[in-house]
């Protein structure tokens, strides 16, 4: 049994460690293999850990023996295991498809330190959500962002630099904001364990050093976040990076970075403090309606298709945003689980514009004319992707939206149910407008033939296409987890306690 | 110690965050751009240090008749932190590099005019229907 | 068989049939053999189903439960077989129209067509027998997005301009309003299932009659003004798609989604109460004149066969907004009566554009004497829109005369009645002109439309005669919503 006891620090040490090994291989297809493994063994242990915890218990894991307030303690409840699904998941799923893309995107010379670079992002980002430690998230941030700001760069448009940079500044600045907002609560209680700090907190929460603390990490987390608006260095960095990174970013970093703000605001702070006695709710409200709204009418205006999408990931998490400023269970319950939804909407459309690159090599709305007919099976993706960002039913867009909007609608602010609704009919807008050249417009007869993608690339797509419809049937698992672990957030407040 | 001496610490901490701040939003060179930014971290690594410090207290090694001693805990957090730092500027550096031999330049203006450059005749020469609406590009950068 | 599992076979042949039609794309013979082997098939199946002796009381077809309480289920009740039986006994007579008209006119991507038409078809029987509100709004944007390649099937700027038009207003329309609706109710009573007698207790009336115009305004489809610009841009769709789902299968899974909502989730009672009932009623009456109005206007004949539906459908809309028993019969009726007379008036419109390349009413003088058959075909349906005897329209029409009578509403009585006086002005002018006006050029023979499209047209027009003579059956199964 020792070693599903070490399940929690063996899904972050594989990646961590398979990196290095990338890098000493050296071999473009050994490095892949290796980051395969590594991401199916970080997969296996998030399914373990989801299995063990699904039923509201935490584990808690002692890094090195220390004693929890003392030493770095990793714990993991049921939010935290569904995000590490999700993360693995969706790091698994971009790597099945990766090999091809990677090739035909990346120097060969760089190849095995691309997946270094990934496999780093990655084991950044479980560690993010695996750490009950407010420091040691600090570190797993900087882990996962330095390592995206290097996969960003790899991009084969020079434009990816610039990209990389912007990120790489505005990154900085929010994880120092996040930093010297832990040092504030830290002044306060003396301690840096989550579960600690939490206890501590309400004692000393009426003092404004407290409240500058909440401050610096709202702001921190909104740029992690790419919330409205601080979302200036998302777009071009999903636009320009390889087809990959901005598949799996898009799925995961995000998503992350809403888990961080859950933890702290809910987890941390408690929901009294940040939900009714800050103006955090409101706050959240509006920056959300702005999100969804403004990050819907610019995607209507791309001319790329990949910065379309990074403009409706700004949207989205407007929605993710506003389940957590209606600060009801049923709320959070929403924002949960458009996390889980909307990686599986992104990751399928990213990739499946992964795939137009590596056949046509770009991703212009003009370049796509008539793609339907010559690569109807990575079209016919985008459809299903598409409708699903629309949020058609039996889609999980349409599961998200509904909750959401239920959750609206008890307190009676149909206004805001409008907003949603209306964002769904500027995503029609702008999904249409990418199916409608891919199926109305004919190919020009100067363009180069194009074929279908390879059968190693359309299987992930369509795993993850499957995976939208399926979830969105079959809501067991991503409704259930996403409701139980709302209520532990909500009800149990600051934290349920430990086992 | 109370009062305003006794915190200076903090004051030059915020004194060098903002000016690191101002750096990274003024400065069109990437490179001071990066500057700024060291500098912004950097304010914050004293304000951890400085938070460690008990009045009186002494380094945290165990000696007789020292009763006091400074919180080791902040010092030790902030070392991580400086690594992190180092990685940052690295990780920064080598992007400006690579920007160099991209662009030939590392002003934001004359990455942007390149950019622009690139991207509008493009879109003007390719796109002869009205379906295109005008490229958000500006509004996308900082 | 079951009934469920009628249902099942119901909802599955349609998509069997595009596998068919897909998979033997190359073969047109086949393809479109299959295509109406399996049309005729698939109105047995719904035959059978209301014949079944228990129909009504069957277990219904649980398909998945995304949402706890909120299934995708089937179940029939009388209204939804209605529905059911007109678009199944019409896909096949389609089929057999498009094969002339389809060849005739030498259109592309016909496997396409064939295929998108039959997934149509599929979401037809699904919006006709959902058992939730849910059900039917999932079904009902399949079939909004099903029928947008039949739209914009010729791939012109036309179609594409068209296509926008049609897609922004229904799915904006279902997202924005019907969905809001549909949210709405369930936050209210958590459920949306179809319940005999409606299903909220005692919300106000203000609530309900915004829920109420909610619904209405949500059904894109039902063409209520000002969201009927649809409809018209709809019209660039090949003639048979037309006939078919403009006049029939998408048009009449609007309105019947309406009657749904009143009868089911209303209830015709609270209905009755609602002051916003009347307000909507008098937006279909507002509809109704408008739409006869522009259809005169109109010397394109699609378009003005499009405006006379608009027109057409806001009768039904009006039936299940006066909140008694006879208007909702009346307009359960409709939806058959005016089924039949469309289709036959799109068919005769496709004839005349194939055989005698004519689209404008204005050029169709003596047109009756080249082509007899279609005129007198276009002069039947026309007088079954009307409403005269001896064709069916006259039943429907009957009950909605007597329904606007039931509720005093005597204002509501003129307005059906002088629309069916415009309908004889533009409806029934254009065969009277065919036959007794001297055409421009002098008559060159007989020459009507390729044989499979005339008797496509002469079992539409033979089913208006039909429904008069026989029109009990239809009226007790109506009748039977009101148990």
């Amino acid at each position: 049994m020792s070693f599903l006891e070490h399940l929690p620090v063996l899904i972050v040490i594989v990646p961590l460690m398979a990196a290095p090994i990338c890098v000493l291989l050296d071999r473009p297809r050994l490095a892949w293999l290796v980051a395969l493994i590594a991401a199916f063994s970080s997969l296996f242990c998030a399914i373990a850990l989801l299995s063990q915890v699904l039923d509201g218990s935490v584990i808690s894991y002692e890094l090195g023996g220390w004693a929890a307030p003392w030493g770095i303690e990793y714990r993991i409840d049921l939010l935290g295991a569904f995000v590490l699904l999700i993360v693995s998941a969706m790091a698994a799923a971009v790597l099945d498809f990766a090999k091809a893309s990677v090739e035909h995107e990346i120097p060969t010379d760089r190849i095995a330190r691309f997946y270094a670079a990934f496999l780093l992002a990655l084991a950044g980002l479980l560690g993010i959500v695996a750490t009950g430690d407010a420091f040691n998230v600090f570190v797993f941030l900087e882990i996962s962002s330095l390592a995206s700001y290097a996969l960003i760069s790899m991009g084969r448009d020079r434009r990816a630099l610039n990209a990389a940079f912007q990120y790489l500044v505005m990154g900085t600045i929010g994880a120092t904001f996040i930093l010297i907002g832990i040092g504030f609560l830290y002044m306060m209680t003396g301690t840096l364990n989550m579960q600690d700090l939490a206890e501590r907190l309400p004692a000393v929460a009426d003092t404004n050093t407290v409240r500058a603390g909440f401050a610096f990490l709202t702001v921190g987390i909104g740029l992690k976040l790419a919330m409205f608006p601080l979302h200036l260095w998302l777009p071009n960095a999903y636009a320009y990076a390889p087809s990959i990174v901005s598949a799996f970013l898009a799925a995961t970093a995000t998503k992350v970075a809403l888990y961080v703000m859950l933890r702290f605001m809910l987890g941390i702070f408690g929901v009294d403090f940040s939900l009714h006695e800050m103006p955090f709710a409101w706050i959240l409200m509006v920056l959300g309606v702005l999100g969804i709204l403004s990050g819907s009418l610019v995607a209507i205006y791309q001319d790329n298709v990949k910065r379309m999408l990074a403009y409706s990931s700004v949207a989205q998490i407007g929605y993710m945003v506003l389940g957590i400023a209606i600060a009801t269970t049923a709320g959070v319950t929403a924002a949960v689980l458009h996390m889980f939804n909307h990686a599986l909407m992104k990751g399928a459309l990213f990739l499946a514009l992964g795939a137009v690159v590596y056949r046509l090599g770009s991703v212009r709305l003009n370049d796509l004319s008539g793609l339907g007919w010559h690569m109807p099976w990575t079209m016919a993706a985008v459809v299903v992707g598409g409708l699903s960002l629309i949020g058609v039913p039996p889609t999980v867009g349409f599961i998200s939206k509904w909750y959401l909007v239920i959750a609206v609608l008890e307190h009676g602010w149909w206004p805001l149910a409008l907003v949603v609704l209306i964002g769904s009919v500027l995503a029609l807008i702008y999904v249409w407008r990418v199916l409608e050249v891919a199926y109305l417009r004919p190919r020009p007869a100067s363009a180069p033939p194009v074929s279908e993608a390879p059968l190693s690339m359309l299987i992930p797509v369509w795993l993850l296409v499957i995976a939208n419809i399926y979830f969105g049937i079959a809501t067991h698992l991503s409704v259930g987890s996403a409701e139980r672990a709302a209520a532990l957030l909500m009800g149990t407040a600051p934290m349920g306690g430990a086992q | 110690m109370n009062g305003l001496p006794g915190l200076y610490n903090d004051f030059i901490a915020i004194f060098l965050m903002m000016a690191g701040f101002y750096v990274v939003i003024s400065q069109g060179n990437l490179v001071k751009k990066l500057v700024g930014l060291g500098l912004f971290q950097t304010s914050v690594f004293i304000f951890y240090i400085s938070m460690g410090k008990v009045a009186g207290g002494n380094a945290p090694i165990l000696t007789d008749g020292v009763e006091v001693y400074s919180n080791p805990l902040p010092h030790v957090l902030i070392l991580t932190a400086i690594v992190v730092g180092v990685a940052t500027t690295a990780v920064g550096l080598a992007l400006v590099v690579r920007i160099q031999e991209a662009y030939g330049t590392v002003e934001e203006d004359d990455i942007q005019a390149q950019d622009d450059a690139e991207e509008w005749p493009d879109d003007t020469a390719q796109d002869s229907s009205k379906d295109t609406g005008p490229d958000a590009n500006g509004s996308a950068r900082s | 068989m079951t009934p469920t599992l009628l249902m099942a076979l119901i909802l599955l042949l349609p998509l069997a049939t595009t596998v068919g039609v897909v998979a033997f794309g190359r073969r047109p013979n086949l393809r479109e053999t299959i295509t109406v082997a399996s049309g005729i098939g698939l109105f047995l199946l719904v035959a059978m189903l209301g014949l079944s002796p228990d129909w009504m009381d069957a277990p219904r077809l649980l398909l998945a439960e995304p949402i706890e309480g909120l299934p995708i289920a089937f179940s029939a009740e009388p209204l939804g077989l209605m529905f059911a039986l007109v678009a199944s006994f019409l896909w096949p007579v389609t089929s057999l129209y498009a094969i002339g008209y389809m060849r005739a006119h030498h259109e592309q991507n016909q496997t396409r067509f064939y295929a998108a038409f039959a997934v149509s078809i599929s979401a037809a029987m699904g919006i006709a027998l959902a058992d939730n509100m849910f059900t039917l709004f999932v079904f009902y944007e399949v079939l909004t997005v099903s029928t947008y390649p039949l739209v914009t099937h010729a791939g012109t700027d036309a179609a594409k301009r068209a296509g926008r038009v049609y897609l922004g207003l229904l799915m904006g329309t279902s997202i924005v309003f019907l969905l809001l609706a549909m949210l709405w109710t369930w936050s209210l009573i958590g459920t949306l299932d179809f319940t005999p007698g409606g299903v909220f207790g005692d919300e106000s009336g203000l609530v309900l009659g915004t829920l109420l115009v909610l619904f209405v305004i949500g059904t894109g489809k039902a063409a209520i003004m000002p969201f009927h610009r649809w409809l018209p841009a709809a019209m660039v769709a090949p003639t048979p798609v037309s006939a078919l789902l403009h006049a029939v299968a998408v048009v009449k899974a609007g309105v019947f989604t309406i009657l749904k909502v009143a009868v089911y989730l209303f209830g015709i009672d609270t209905i009755a109460d609602l002051a916003a009932a009347d307000w909507l009623a008098a937006l279909a009456a507002l509809t109704i004149l408008l739409g006869s109005l522009v259809a005169m206007t109109k010397d394109n004949l699609k378009a003005r066969l499009a405006y006379s539906t608009i027109s057409q459908l806001s009768y039904i809309i009006l039936g299940a907004m006066l909140g008694v028993a006879a208007g909702v019969v009346g307009g359960g009726m409709h939806v058959v009566m005016h089924a039949f007379g469309k289709i036959t008036l799109f068919f005769c419109a496709g004839a005349i554009m194939v055989a005698a390349h004519k689209t404008r009413v204005s050029e169709l003088d003596g047109l009756g004497r080249t082509m007899p058959l279609t005129m007198l075909a276009f002069l039947i349906g026309a007088l079954s829109i009307v409403g005269l005897p001896p064709f069916g329209g006259t039943w429907s029409k009957w009950w909605l005369v007597q329904g606007t009578l039931d509720t005093g509403l005597w204002m509501l009585t003129a307005v059906l009645l002088i629309s069916s006086l415009l309908n004889i002005a533009y409806l029934v002018s254009i065969p009277v002109r065919g036959f007794f006006v001297a055409p421009a050029a002098p008559a060159t023979g007989v020459k009507e439309a390729p044989l499979p499209s005339l008797i496509a047209i002469g079992i539409t027009s033979a089913g208006c005669l039909a429904l008069f003579l026989w029109a009990d059956p239809l009226y007790r199964l109506v009748g039977e919503v009101l148990q």
